[in-house]
């Protein structure tokens, strides 16, 4: 994920993550944050459908939205923005979603241990008791990055 | 999906490619698919807009996850007599490496074909097939052909 600030209030009005070009790619916006808390909505885009027909949203744009959110919730718990991995994610996918409405993602960092840190998310649209899908997710800590800032384009592992 | 019904309709097996290209998100993420026979290999081309981690680089979680997704899908559509696209139902990811800047392949194998649930389970890799840098398992509903007639 991004090199975020913990907690602003300027967060509240919502901000494209734009130094990560997926996030930019997918208009993915933080709404919200709070220590161990995120709420994160990509915009309905006619380049995110998944079904010509229905014109539903692919799983995959919700697969990525859920993903960062929970991400955003652990930096946000462990302040390690950019040193965090995603180990899995399991998502459950609870109904369709509306053709036309945005997606929003709530996610919450509920444990922190030495090395993982685990969290647990809801997509929704207006409401969080009525989800479209739910996830947990684990992610690895202190993974290099900033660290081991490499040197070229050889990518890490 | 309208491609789908029509090719059954016509006694054909769909046109993978062209239900791929069809899907507005396939086409975002850069999906190809290589078909050889019934052995199917996903291709995710990379570009830019893939990129999670722009320190590392490494790609998004969420596109190997959705790139994992639609390789079971289509997967499905080529073993399954879906008249839809198959509907995940749940799915869960284990990222094993960090996805490099460059190009990524996957493949699926159908683990139980049930009347209206299959199991999936698919593989992603880059260089090296034996170095996988993500693999999903799911389940996905169907919906069968033959219960269009009671």
């Amino acid at each position: 994920m991004s090199d975020l600030p913990p907690t602003a209030p300027e967060h509240k009005a919502g901000f494209v993550l734009s130094n990560v070009p997926h996030a930019a790619a997918l208009q993915l916006m933080i709404v919200e944050v709070r220590a161990g808390e995120a709420v994160c909505k990509v915009p309905y885009a006619e380049h995110l459908i998944g079904n010509p027909d229905t014109r539903v949203i692919h799983g995959g744009v919700i697969t990525a939205l859920l993903d960062n959110a929970c991400g955003v919730a652990v930096g946000s718990k462990t302040l390690l923005m950019g040193q965090i991995a995603t180990l899995d994610l399991r998502i459950d996918y609870m109904k369709a979603a509306t053709p036309g409405e945005d997606i929003f993602a709530f996610a919450e960092c509920y444990k922190v241990t030495k090395n993982i840190a685990f969290a647990r998310g809801v997509a929704y649209h207006t409401d969080r008791s009525d989800p479209i899908a739910t996830c947990a997710a684990a992610f690895m800590l202190g993974t290099k990055s900033q660290r081991g800032a490499n040197v070229s384009g050889a990518g890490g592992k | 999906m309208e491609l789908i019904r029509r090719a059954h309709a016509e006694g054909k097996k769909p046109d993978l490619q062209a239900i791929v290209d069809a899907i507005p998100y396939c086409k975002f993420l850069g999906i190809d698919i290589d078909r050889k026979g019934t052995e199917l290999t996903t291709i995710l081309r990379f570009s830019q807009k893939l990129i999670g981690n722009p320190v590392l680089p490494a790609l998004h979680g969420g596109v190997v996850g959705a790139f994992l997704e639609v390789t079971a899908v289509i997967q499905l559509m080529l073993e399954a007599e879906s008249e839809d696209l198959p509907k995940p139902v749940d799915i869960g990811i284990d990222y094993l490496r960090s996805g490099k800047p460059v190009d990524t392949y996957a493949r699926a194998i159908v683990t139980k074909h049930g009347r209206r649930v299959c199991n999936v389970r698919a593989e992603a890799w880059q260089d090296e097939h034996t170095r996988p840098i993500a693999a999903l398992h799911g389940h996905f509903l169907i919906r069968p052909r033959e219960t269009a007639t009671p």
